[in-house]
């Protein structure tokens, strides 16, 4: 088989991401949309076993999050890179439930980016996470996200260890407004 | 100040709670949770510290969770501005067993009793009203508080928003637990879910 074609067999890194939640029994999907979360969002939308949770700001997924978990229910929150900065209050919630909290964060701001407004928060993004107790971790390459996934849904829902994964520009490409 | 025709919180809450039966209670930090404490402490509430503006999404995903249960979010007019965006996502997702009752004093009585928005532009029940919330009510005397109680256990008709203008007079603190491990753990211990 030629390598081209067993590029183009293998699900898309969103594909897999959407199974891995599936098989760590995620139930809630709070989201603010986003360019690169676009084929997750619509997959979540269409799964009976999820509920897909569209939001007005961020921090609104991480309250939802603790209360679904106080529920028994497992979640995941959806975002863009500018929307952590939203969410930082709220993060407090992760360490004082240590509940099981994960996030998968596109990022915006680095990797050619064409808009410098989204340069600051994109910049500040992952130190912002560790300055409020939630573990890095980060996919750059189609090929890695599906392990990166794995690992940061396995220490969070196992572990209660809160864990962000930053989805890199370089592997979403950056948006292109203009040639 | 004390206003004599407006209603005395504590016994508000008191009567909201009465007949709780199996209900999830979510309270905002503040006077919210105090008013829940004071009304009995129960392995069913979950009482905020912090997290201002999260109590009706907390509640919100509890309801989600929870279908079969009420859920009943108890906060401030503070709390709730903070907020005011998880009415638009209630509104949307449309939780049938949830309920969501602001205490309004109109009022920051935690900070030195500072007005809120409440007091002057800002009406609540039109906010939740027009964010989808269609069973969305001022209450306005304990009788209809009373009245309105025993509808938070209906699990098939929410969501449902009451502001309820209080007296900004601050009672006593009743402190709950502010271990939120503790709390968090024994709510989900009452629905069977042990910890980690």
């Amino acid at each position: 088989m030629a390598l081209e074609t067993a590029i183009e067999m293998a699900p898309s890194w969103p594909e897999q991401i959407f199974t891995i939640l599936g098989r760590f029994d995620v139930r809630q999907v709070p989201y603010v949309p986003d360019a690169g979360h676009s084929q997750l969002i619509e997959r979540v939308l269409g799964a009976s076993a999820m509920r897909a949770v569209p939001l007005t700001t961020e921090e609104e997924g991480v309250a939802l999050l603790a209360g679904a978990w106080a529920g028994g229910q497992r979640g995941v929150l959806l975002m863009q890179s500018s929307g952590v900065g939203n969410c930082i209050n709220m993060f407090s919630l992760t360490q004082i439930f240590r509940f099981p909290f994960l996030t998968l964060v596109t990022m915006r701001g680095e990797w050619g980016e064409f808009n410098p407004w989204q340069v600051p928060m994109g910049s500040s993004t992952q130190a912002v996470f560790e300055l409020c107790g939630i573990k890095v971790l980060r996919a750059s390459h189609a090929d890695e996200v599906r392990e990166v996934v794995e690992a940061a849904a396995g220490q969070a829902y196992n572990a209660c260890t809160p864990t962000a994964v930053l989805l890199s520009q370089r592997l979403i490409g950056a948006k292109v407004f203009s040639k | 100040m004390s206003q004599a025709n407006l209603l005395d919180r504590r016994r508000v809450v008191a009567s909201l709670l009465a007949e709780r039966g199996e209900s999830l209670v979510v309270g905002g930090l503040g006077a919210s949770t105090y008013d829940m404490a004071a009304a009995g402490d129960h392995d069913r509430n979950l009482y905020l510290w912090g997290a201002m503006g999260g109590a009706v999404m907390i509640g919100l995903g509890l309801a989600l969770a929870q279908p079969e249960l009420p859920v009943v979010v108890i906060t401030g007019d503070g709390e709730m501005l903070m907020g005011m965006g998880s009415l638009a996502t209630v509104g949307l997702q449309q939780p049938k067993n949830l309920t969501i009752v602001v205490l309004d004093n109109e009022v920051y009585g935690e900070t030195g009793g500072q007005a809120s928005h409440t007091a002057d532009n800002v009406d609540l029940v039109a906010v939740a009203r027009a964010c989808g919330i269609a069973d969305s009510r001022a209450l306005a005397t304990l009788a209809e508080t009373e009245a309105f109680a025993p509808g938070m256990q209906d699990v098939s008709s929410g969501p449902r928003f009451a502001s309820i203008k209080i007296d900004s007079a601050n009672a006593e603190r009743v402190l709950s637990s502010r271990d939120g491990g503790y709390i968090i753990n024994r709510i989900r211990g009452s629905l069977g879910f042990g910890p980690m």
